[in-house]
């Protein structure tokens, strides 16, 4: 097997192992029906516990397969991130005075979620399960940036819905790079004129973009005279969306 | 300066700890599930001694998240799952026995000889409720007889009851070692043992159940500084304890007479603040205490009590094992159209309101061969619907005020299918607070308010926000028919229970 990776066809052997006992098994047995030397053994048991693949038993030591592994293959529910955004979307438009939308992709769209309305009492409408263009708004520009099924959409569509949609790849690839870097990203009326949102990348498993939050406002609530975001909004939405990412790892 | 105030939310699945700013606004949450023991059909009990451990990890996990120290809390409130029984040993500190639940259906038999027996209306007249065995002075009767020698020293005042803010208060203020012994006018209104008018324990009612005083904490109003933690937040002055869904009604500040909410978790529970009145019911409803401000008159409420919403939720993951969380069932459900006919009446416990048929059991009917998952997965939720429709309507018909709008709370509210079918079938809107968790915002204004962190409840007001309506969307026809399948399905659930079947 030219260019076989000896340390990862080792872990796949000791997954396979562990992956047929119904018990959990202590290191030495590992390494004796694997034929591995005992630091091997160990060094591959620590590495797969670290990834979350394998874990070990807190009174016996032994070893067993983990969760992480099960779970490869599932997404992350989009209720279940709703439930776990909900008190700290809510806070967020507490503190920001703004409507709170958070987005998942679906398809070439931004799907909202779920929304908060704007705290000021006043009449505002659900906006759950609206379909919004990526291109042209906060929520779709950071799934853009963050989400690696976004990164495959090339044939993307980029229709104008004002002066200030970016409409051609360039302006579009220029915005989802600078959002990539930064962590968050301002858009000041690109969907509708008049309307600015502040964005930032909810993530799950090493950092994968699984929906975005967002406060939308009209533009003087959320930008500043000098064209940035006015003074904490930035803070208060990666916080935000740092918070949601962080209890998503709970227990379900 | 002392910026922020806690609240501890012990509930039927998890202790949680949240803190909130001068604003109402959460800044922090910390949560840990504790274990439900199941062991007899109709048995639901519960660690105390890991209730309180869990509380004692919540309380530093809630702070450190915020990047806060016990000297920044101004006060800590408390609000529980109502009903939930304790006994223990004021000497070593130690449960003498599982806390039984207010799930838990194992005093039926000794409430219907109690219903049969001459005081039976004394307990209407004196506390307001029909005795039910959801109540928590049966189970402490049961706990007496039951536990081995619990009786005799229970009356040489070596044991304390309690439920569980008595539990957790008596902990935090230095258990064995001077610990306050409490509870809160809510909570003991729903004992079985209280006059509902003078707020305070009735000895003909104690002796209708033979409980000995000695194990009696003090009924307290709900914002009071009841003594101050020694432990968990050490300094951190305990300003006023609730039961859960009153701790709910006040958090959504609630305190107009014909102002309602509904809370939405492991049970549902409708209550309306009846100001100075104490309704009584018609309909199934129960009467209980709102709130009792220091120096202030009583203020009561109506309550609408579902024992079983978010539990069946619990259920269809946990022992169907058909999801793997809670808020998954809204993915399922939304897979299909409509129920294909299939209707769940979740009578784990009997019918509780309107009905309170201790004999009912649970039915999934309509079953054929084209229902699937998905279409469980929606008749489980719209068995929360149209339970609440059933709360709804009982109230209305109680009290002549009709909801314009129903202002809900809890973990369920995050299910937007849920809330939508909430608004179909009363066809009312539905509104959720900014807070949802209203519970544990009515144990923080409480304890705010007792150490005047907040002024009044005027300044309370001015915190609630709305942050999203569901608008109903049903036909009357659809409406009509639903409704009609769902009753001829709550029929099918009534006098399951014979009097052979062995204590189920
Ligand atoms: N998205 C959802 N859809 C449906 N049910 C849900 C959802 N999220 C939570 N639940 C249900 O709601 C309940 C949790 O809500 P919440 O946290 O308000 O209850 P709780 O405070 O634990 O209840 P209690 O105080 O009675 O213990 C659980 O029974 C769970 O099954
Ligand atoms: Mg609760």
């Amino acid at each position: 097997m030219p260019g076989s990776i000896q340390s990862i066809e080792r872990a796949a052997v000791v997954l396979h192992f562990l992956g047929a006992l119904s018990e959990p098994v202590p290191l030495g047995d590992v390494a004796r029906m694997l034929a591995l030397p005992k630091p091997t053994a160990h060094g591959i048991l620590r590495t797969l516990c670290e990834v979350g693949f394998v874990v070990q038993e807190r009174d016996t030591g032994r070893y067993a397969l983990g969760t992480g592994l099960s779970r490869l293959g599932e997404a992350l529910d989009p209720h279940l991130l709703r439930s776990r955004a909900v008190n700290w979307a809510d806070g967020l438009a507490a503190r920001t005075e703004l409507e709170v939308q958070l987005g998942i992709l679906t398809g070439q769209s931004v799907e909202v979620l779920h929304h908060v309305f704007r705290p000021d009492g006043s009449p505002q409408q659900l906006r759950v399960g609206e379909l919004q263009p990526l291109h042209a708004t906060a929520l779709g520009i950071t799934l853009l940036a963050f989400s690696p099924a976004a990164g495959r959409l090339h044939d993307l569509r980029l229709p104008a819905y004002t002066p200030s949609t970016p409409v051609t790849r360039i302006d579009l690839t220029r915005v989802v790079q600078q959002t990539f870097r930064r962590g968050w990203v301002l858009t000041d009326g690109t969907l509708r004129p008049g309307v600015a949102a502040v964005a930032a990348p909810i993530r799950h498993h090493i950092g994968i973009g699984v929906g975005a939050l967002a406060v939308v406002g009209p533009r003087d609530r959320v930008i500043a005279a000098a064209g940035e975001p006015r003074a904490g909004i930035v803070d208060q939405v990666v916080a935000a969306a740092d918070a949601i990412s962080v209890h998503l790892q709970d227990r379900l | 300066m002392r910026a922020y105030v806690a609240a501890i939310d012990q509930g039927t699945t998890s202790t949680r700890c949240l803190i909130f700013d001068h604003h109402g606004r959460m800044v922090s949450v910390a949560q840990h599930e504790h274990a439900q023991h199941y062991p007899q059909p109709g048995w639901a009990e519960h660690d105390a001694a890991e209730i309180w451990r869990n509380t004692l990890r919540v309380l530093p996990e809630a702070l450190a998240d915020a990047g806060l120290s016990a000297d920044d809390l101004a006060a800590v409130g408390i609000a529980n799952q109502r009903e939930t029984t304790v006994v223990w040993d004021r000497t070593t500190g130690r449960p003498l026995a599982r806390a039984i639940t207010w799930q838990d259906t194992r005093t039926a038999d000794l409430v219907e000889d109690l219903n049969r027996g001459p005081h039976a209306d004394l307990f209407r007249e004196v506390c307001g409720l029909t005795p039910a065995g959801y109540f928590a002075a049966p189970r402490l009767r049961w706990l007496l007889d039951h536990v081995p020698g619990l009786e005799r020293r229970a009356r040489s005042g070596e044991i304390a009851f309690g439920t569980m803010e008595s539990w957790l208060i008596w902990n935090l203020t230095g258990g064995p070692d001077g610990g306050v012994h409490v509870t809160d006018v809510t909570n003991a209104s729903r004992t079985l043992l209280m006059d509902i008018r003078t707020l305070d324990w009735d000895q003909r009612l104690l002796d209708a159940l033979d409980i000995p005083r000695e194990l009696l904490p003090e009924v307290r109003p709900n914002a009071q500084v009841y003594g101050e933690c020694v432990v968990g937040l050490p300094g951190v002055p305990i300003g006023g304890a609730f039961g859960d869904q009153q701790a709910a009604l006040f958090g959504q500040t609630c305190f107009e007479a014909g102002e309602a909410k509904c809370t939405y978790g492991t049970g549902a529970f409708l209550l309306m603040n009846t100001g100075d009145q104490i309704p009584t019911s018609e309909h199934g409803l129960i009467s209980t205490v709102a709130y009792a401000l220091e120096g202030q008159a009583p203020v009561y409420a109506t309550e609408g009590s579902i024992a079983v919403a978010g539990a069946l939720v619990q259920w269809f993951r946990d022992s169907l094992e058909m999801i793997r969380s809670a808020p998954e069932i809204e993915t399922l459900a939304r897979r299909v159209e409509d129920n294909g006919g299939c209707y769940i009446v979740p009578a784990f416990a009997g019918l509780f309101a309107p009905r309170w048929q201790p004999d009912a059991r649970g039915v999934v009917v309509g079953l054929t061969s084209y229902v699937t998952r998905s279409h469980l997965a929606r008749a489980v939720l719209e068995a929360t619907a149209w339970q609440t429709a059933e709360v709804v309507e009982a109230m209305a018909a109680d009290t002549g005020i009709n909801f314009a709008r129903l202002k809900v709370d809890g973990g369920m509210t995050a299910n937007h299918l849920l809330m939508q079918s909430v608004a179909d079938v009363l066809a009312v809107p539905v509104e959720r607070p900014l807070v949802a968790e209203s519970v544990s915002l009515g144990a923080a204004y409480a304890a705010g308010l007792a150490v005047g962190y907040w002024p009044d409840l005027q300044g309370l007001r001015d915190n609630w926000h709305r942050a999203a309506v569901w608008e109903p969307a049903m036909s009357d026809a659809l409406r009509r028919r639903e409704r009609a399948a769902w009753d001829r399905a709550v029929e099918r659930t009534l006098h399951w229970v014979h009097d052979d079947d062995v204590a189920r």
